[in-house]
């Protein structure tokens, strides 16, 4: 039979397909709008391993006792009043704030658009920290938007469908993230290492102010992360005699591998920079 | 009669989704780093089974789409899988006559394949590195397919797939 010739014959084409597939996506920005349509393909895939956890969250929702409901609403309330007084005074310190930048001729702007995502998968490759959320290019998600969590930044969208976004988070080992330090404003870099605990500071010299507990908020430098969200805390500072740089190893302020419900920023620059990248 | 076949002849495409399921469920890390590549030995099954109608065509689409659930760069996980595949529809009818524990060993050379494909061609400029550990699902999967195997095939002979 010929069917070896053929087999062989066919491994080589597939072979090449693969092959130049591979350059193309890794040489070509356009490879980035085939691969929003492709991934529809899978997005079934991804919604139905989210069943079990969706249909427990309903089911949950729907056993919780009375007693339970009434207790978690009181707790609520007081949770919002609290929030509410904050809020009281950070109108205060907005509109002071808005009078101060008038006086310097600052055009900066503060207001920014805020979308709930919900989590639907996280990436199985343990090589890359990436999550899936249930927002896509259809309810305005874009690449480069950042992403958040209650508590801290949490990462940046990489690629976009109709439905699904792919977050690349903080510590994944090829994100980096502009910050400066909260309490004097040092600015820096903080690079992912792989690891959910960790983010490391390589380019800090030995004599920098930097102290275990600082906390670390996005710089805003490179136009990507809104300004002045907090990043990570310095957990340990250690230097090295002879040596020109400190190494500095923060923990993230997100719950990288917990939350569930996120946040999508967008500010007007960023929206604007997102149109001139898609032309 | 005519149902019946049409019927049967999606059961493997109903393994492999589970397979895809399965790939994509949420894991703590340290057991994501021996996860087995399900949908890889769940194939390597049907190409050994049936190989007239499982070749090089479906281990391209089913590795292109693996890149995109994984968000692989495209092309990665079908350059591995037309590989892997190629080596398997190579050698289908000697593995037929192996006892299940040398078809295990093969399978286990088959996955260490694949995962240095992956691993290579996705590491190509990034900065993630992980020693060796990156060929763990391989024995996994090894292991599993001692199990898989009987599972696979007494779901072929219950639906009479051909």
């Amino acid at each position: 039979m010929f069917k070896g010739q053929s087999t062989v014959k066919k491994f080589i084409t597939y072979g090449l397909i693969c092959l130049s597939l591979i350059i193309s996506d890794y040489q070509f920005d356009q490879m980035q709008r085939i691969r929003a349509w492709l991934s529809l393909a899978v997005t079934p895939v991804q919604w139905l391993v989210d069943v079990p956890q969706r249909s427990w969250t309903w089911l949950d929702e729907r056993l919780q006792v009375r007693d339970e409901l009434i207790a978690e609403n009181k707790q609520l309330r007081a949770k919002t009043l609290l929030a509410e007084r904050r809020v009281q005074k950070l109108a205060a310190l907005t509109v002071e704030n808005f009078r101060l930048r008038d006086l310097l001729n600052s055009s900066e702007q503060l207001d920014e658009k805020v979308t709930v995502s919900e989590l639907v998968g996280i990436n199985s490759d343990p090589f890359t920290h990436q999550v899936i959320i249930n927002n896509g290019f259809n309810s305005g998600a874009f690449v480069g938007q950042p992403v958040l969590d209650a508590t801290g930044v949490m990462g940046q969208i990489i690629s976009t469908s109709a439905f699904t976004s792919r977050v690349l988070l903080i510590t994944d080992a090829d994100h980096a993230i502009p910050v400066q330090v909260n309490r004097n404003g040092l600015r820096t870099v903080a690079y992912g290492l792989g690891q959910y605990d960790y983010l490391e500071l390589q380019d800090l010299s030995d004599t920098a102010d930097i102290e275990v507990g600082d906390i670390l908020v996005s710089s805003g430098l490179g136009l990507r992360f809104p300004k002045g969200y907090p990043v990570a805390q310095v957990i340990e500072v250690r230097h090295f005699t002879g040596q020109d740089f400190a190494k500095v190893w923060a923990k993230p302020t997100a719950q990288l591998d917990r939350s569930r419900h996120l946040l999508l920023i967008e500010t007007p620059q960023q929206q604007n920079l997102a149109q001139q990248d898609g032309n | 009669m005519v149902m019946q076949r049409a019927h049967n002849r999606g059961v493997p495409f109903i393994t492999l989704l589970a397979a895809f399921m399965l790939t994509a469920l949420p894991m703590p890390e340290w057991v994501q780093w021996g996860w087995p590549e399900w949908v890889l030995v769940v194939f390597i099954y049907w190409v050994i089974a049936l190989p007239h109608r499982f070749g090089l065509g479906w281990a391209f689409i089913l590795g292109l789409l693996l890149d995109l659930l994984q968000g692989n760069h495209l092309g990665v996980n079908a350059l591995a899988m037309v590989v892997v595949t190629f080596f398997t529809m190579l050698m289908y009818r000697r593995l037929r006559m192996y006892r299940s524990w040398q078809q295990a060993v093969v399978v286990f050379f088959l996955v260490a394949i694949n995962q240095c494909i992956t691993y290579w061609f996705q590491g190509i400029g990034s900065n993630a590195s992980s020693g060796l550990w990156f060929l763990l699902p391989a024995p996994i999967s090894g292991l599993l397919w001692l199990w898989l195997f009987v599972v696979l095939r007494g779901i072929r002979r219950a639906f009479k797939v051909t």
